[in-house]
């Protein structure tokens, strides 16, 4: 994968208007690239130990991570925090089935993210589609659309499954495995062909920053 | 439940009516007649609540079945009208007019269904689809698990059973056997 | 309220202003914003910091339920209804049995009402606490929130216990119940309701008492009792308006007629006073989970003997049956053809008529902070509106 060329190109942005298109970025997303290896080890502790959700409910999983939030449960202990908005967050849980219409707001929010960023499945509506595998307004594979790098099967998974989820995420995050949003970086061209295969009206730019 | 409906009889010479329980009742009404009915039941017989409108389709007959699902609350009633539409060219009269919430209900039945209303306002808006442009998915010929496989990359490895066989095999496997 | 004088005047529903003139601004709140409740999206313009028009976009959470009953057969559908509405799965689950169980005929048995009725109750109350959640977490009271939603969550511990499922129960099928009550959960309930009680106390005392509460909330929203029927509302938002309109008193369901309680209502429907109500109807509930309990009947009859469900064909038919939800009216209007699966199963959600309809009328005038309070406070949930 790394030696593969870096693609500079410029993208076309072809969904939005004459008038609108100069004042929307062109440019691709860039890979990260790892600042040398004790450096790196720091930075991934500090990253696994503040993880910032996105508060998108996207999905019914977000109905179990309201009881994460409070008292019971109490996700504050592991360093996790709901934000309100892409800009401060870290990860976006994908709270199960997405249909099509969410997919688009999905994307955009994702790109919006700051890098690290780190994705996460929920329920097994986004392994295959689970329930709504013949639906014709959910997806049915996740990692076509978006890099995911933890899946959290279940319908729903218990607030238990979740934390098992994010703990699991961190030593990923620690170990250094987690190279979901290079690999969106790398795969542009097959994720937006994909995504742009059923957003229909893609009346965005073509990388959202 | 049976006054309001000899009335309607009565009133509006309507024929074909099925009661199912004793305080529920669908008749069918006339395509035309229906916005005068509706007015009439919501203004002197105290149906003044619209619960639902909704559509089914029939491609056998070639029609979709409009239901208005109205309700009154002093004899606490259910009054269900169905319009039979042709199938083709399916347009309704618009009432939009009479409850506030027609307006979204029609909306979606013109997404989901594919029923015009000729003026009832925001309906060519998007109710929960976007850009979509096959045949609207409500309708009995729309193949929702063909679409889904064509378009959304199904993860390998779904196995799909007959419930009635893969049940019988299951729990009687000597039965198979025996054939 | 809704004085659109100093506004512009609306034609074909729609307000017609110009956006380019520089005195409106267009705010999108939703899908990914904090305050509304679940994935949908208002798309306000607004006038300084005040609402002037709303319209409300759904179709964020569609999954297309009504065509995916139609290719399952009747026992497949029991899994997937619940899913329609989260917080309160077991509306759902009655609903489909009742309207199967009407057009094929079928009477339960008298222990499974008792135990439908009591789930109902169970999950009524769970919905309720994680609603006055939401509705404190939008004027800024995290502490309800906290109580409130730690407290549902040992509602939904029985709800594990009881059927194995803690959000998702599926524990009313076709002919009755899956399970009888285990083995000392009366027990664990009584714990749960009495801590329940204890909290609502509290929530009175910091909620309803609370002067910032109080003035945010109060005149916010106001539901005239002339708009109900125009608009279609029902449910607790009718109740404070001052009618009484109860599906558990006014059509008897289940065992809803042997039950002593009495309808709640308010002389004034704004946001405090919907508030109040709900909070009322949890006691309510509590105290009508404690009945059942004393009136359960005994014996381990609760399930008819159905038949094969896998090959179980309904006689031709039409019905709509309903049942009080904690936002009101519930329905499934149910066709079927005389085959192993459904014609045609509409769900009629309360939200339609709140968040499409009544949100955009009572959004005019209001101060864009109090948005989410307003919206919270109709108790709207987006994926029954688009199913």
């Amino acid at each position: 994968m790394d030696n593969k060329e870096i693609n500079n190109t410029k993208l076309a942005n072809e969904g939005l208007s004459e008038q609108d298109r100069p004042l929307f970025c062109d440019a691709r997303p860039q890979s990260y690239k790892p600042l040398g290896k004790y450096v790196e080890k720091f930075l991934n502790w500090a990253r696994a130990n503040s993880l910032w959700i996105l508060g998108y409910g996207t999905g019914c999983g977000a109905i179990e991570l309201r009881p994460l939030m409070t008292a019971r449960f109490d996700m504050f202990r592991w360093g996790l925090a709901p934000r309100p908005t892409p800009r401060q967050a870290g990860v976006f849980v994908i709270g199960g089935y997405m249909s099509v219409k969410t997919l688009k707001r999905v994307i955009r929010s994702y790109e919006q993210m700051q890098g690290p960023k780190f994705v996460i499945g929920l329920g097994s509506c986004t392994i295959n589609g689970g329930m709504y595998w013949d639906s014709y307004n959910t997806i049915n594979r996740l990692d076509h659309y978006l890099p995911v790098d933890i899946y959290i099967t279940g319908c729903m998974p218990r607030p238990e499954a979740l934390i098992a989820g994010f703990n699991k995420l961190k030593e990923m995050i620690k170990a250094g495995e987690t190279d979901g949003q290079n690999e969106y970086a790398r795969n542009f061209d097959w994720y937006k062909a994909n995504q742009k295969k059923i957003v229909k009206d893609w009346n965005m730019p073509d990388y959202n920053w | 439940m049976q006054e309001i409906l000899n009335k309607l009889i009565d009133r509006y010479a309507i024929e074909p009516i099925q009661e199912n329980r004793h305080n529920q009742a669908f008749v069918t009404i006339e395509k035309n007649r229906l916005p005068d009915v509706l007015t009439w039941l919501r203004d002197y017989e105290d149906y003044t609540h619209l619960a639902f409108i909704t559509a089914v389709d029939y491609p056998e007959i070639e029609k979709i079945q409009l239901t208005y699902m109205l309700h009154n609350y002093i004899l606490h009633t259910d009054l269900g009208l169905r319009v039979l539409l042709d199938r083709t060219r399916p347009e309704m009269v618009s009432i939009h007019h009479l409850w506030k919430q027609v307006a979204t209900y029609q909306r979606e039945l013109r997404e989901m269904f594919g029923i015009d209303f000729p003026g009832s306002p925001g309906l060519q808006e998007n109710f929960a689809l976007e850009g979509w442009k096959d045949i609207p998915p409500m309708r009995r010929d729309f193949d929702t698990k063909e679409y889904s496989e064509k378009t959304y990359f199904p993860r390998p490895g779904r196995q799909t059973h007959d419930p009635k066989e893969y049940m019988k095999e299951k729990l009687y496997p000597s039965a198979k056997e025996d054939k | 309220m809704s004085d659109r004088s100093k506004f512009p005047p609306v034609i074909d529903g729609k307000a017609q202003f110009d956006l380019d003139s520089g005195k409106y601004i267009k705010v999108w709140q939703g899908p990914q914003h904090p305050g509304v409740t679940g994935n949908m999206a208002l798309e306000l313009i607004i006038s300084g910091d005040e609402v002037i028009d709303l319209t409300t976009h759904v179709g964020y959470l569609h999954r297309g339920f009504e065509k995916l009953m139609e290719r399952r057969r009747y026992i497949q559908c029991f899994p997937i209804v619940c899913r329609i509405c989260v917080p309160e799965p077991d509306t759902n689950e009655y609903l489909l049995a009742a309207a199967a169980e009407e057009l094929a005929g079928i009477e339960i048995p008298e222990k499974a009402k008792w135990l439908r009725t009591l789930t109902l109750e169970l999950s009524r109350l769970a919905s309720f606490l994680m609603w006055i959640g939401g509705q404190s977490g939008a004027f800024g009271m995290g502490t309800v929130a906290q109580w409130a939603i730690a407290q549902r969550d040992f509602i939904l511990d029985l709800f594990e216990e009881l059927s194995g499922g803690r959000v998702y129960h599926m524990y009313i099928v076709p002919g009755g119940v899956r399970d009888d009550l285990p083995s000392g959960w009366d027990k664990h309930l009584e714990d749960v309701l009495v801590k329940t009680e204890k909290m609502l106390k509290e929530i009175e005392i910091v909620m309803f008492n609370n002067v910032i509460f109080k003035m945010r909330a109060q005149n916010l929203g106001i539901i005239t009792p002339d708009m109900v029927d125009k608009f279609g509302i029902v449910g607790p938002n009718a109740r404070a308006a001052g009618l009484a309109r109860d599906l558990r008193k006014d059509e008897p369901y289940l065992i809803y007629d042997k039950l002593d309680f009495q309808v709640i209502t308010r002389d004034f429907s704004d946001a405090y006073n919907r508030t109040y109500l709900r909070w009322q109807e949890m006691w309510q509930s509590i105290g009508l989970i404690r009945q059942i309990m004393a009136g359960m009947p005994a014996g381990n009859d609760y399930h008819y003997n159905l038949p094969n469900v896998l090959n179980w064909k309904i006689p031709h038919g039409e019905t709509y049956v309903k049942a009080e939800s904690t936002r009101g009216e519930y329905g499934f209007y149910m066709v079927s053809d005389g085959s192993g699966y459904p014609r045609r199963v509409y769900v009629r959600g309360p939200s339609y008529t709140h968040a499409m309809a009544l949100l955009p009328h009572l959004a005019v005038n209001v101060n864009i902070a109090d948005m989410a309070g307003l919206m919270v406070s109709l108790h709207t949930y987006p994926p029954e509106i688009e199913r």
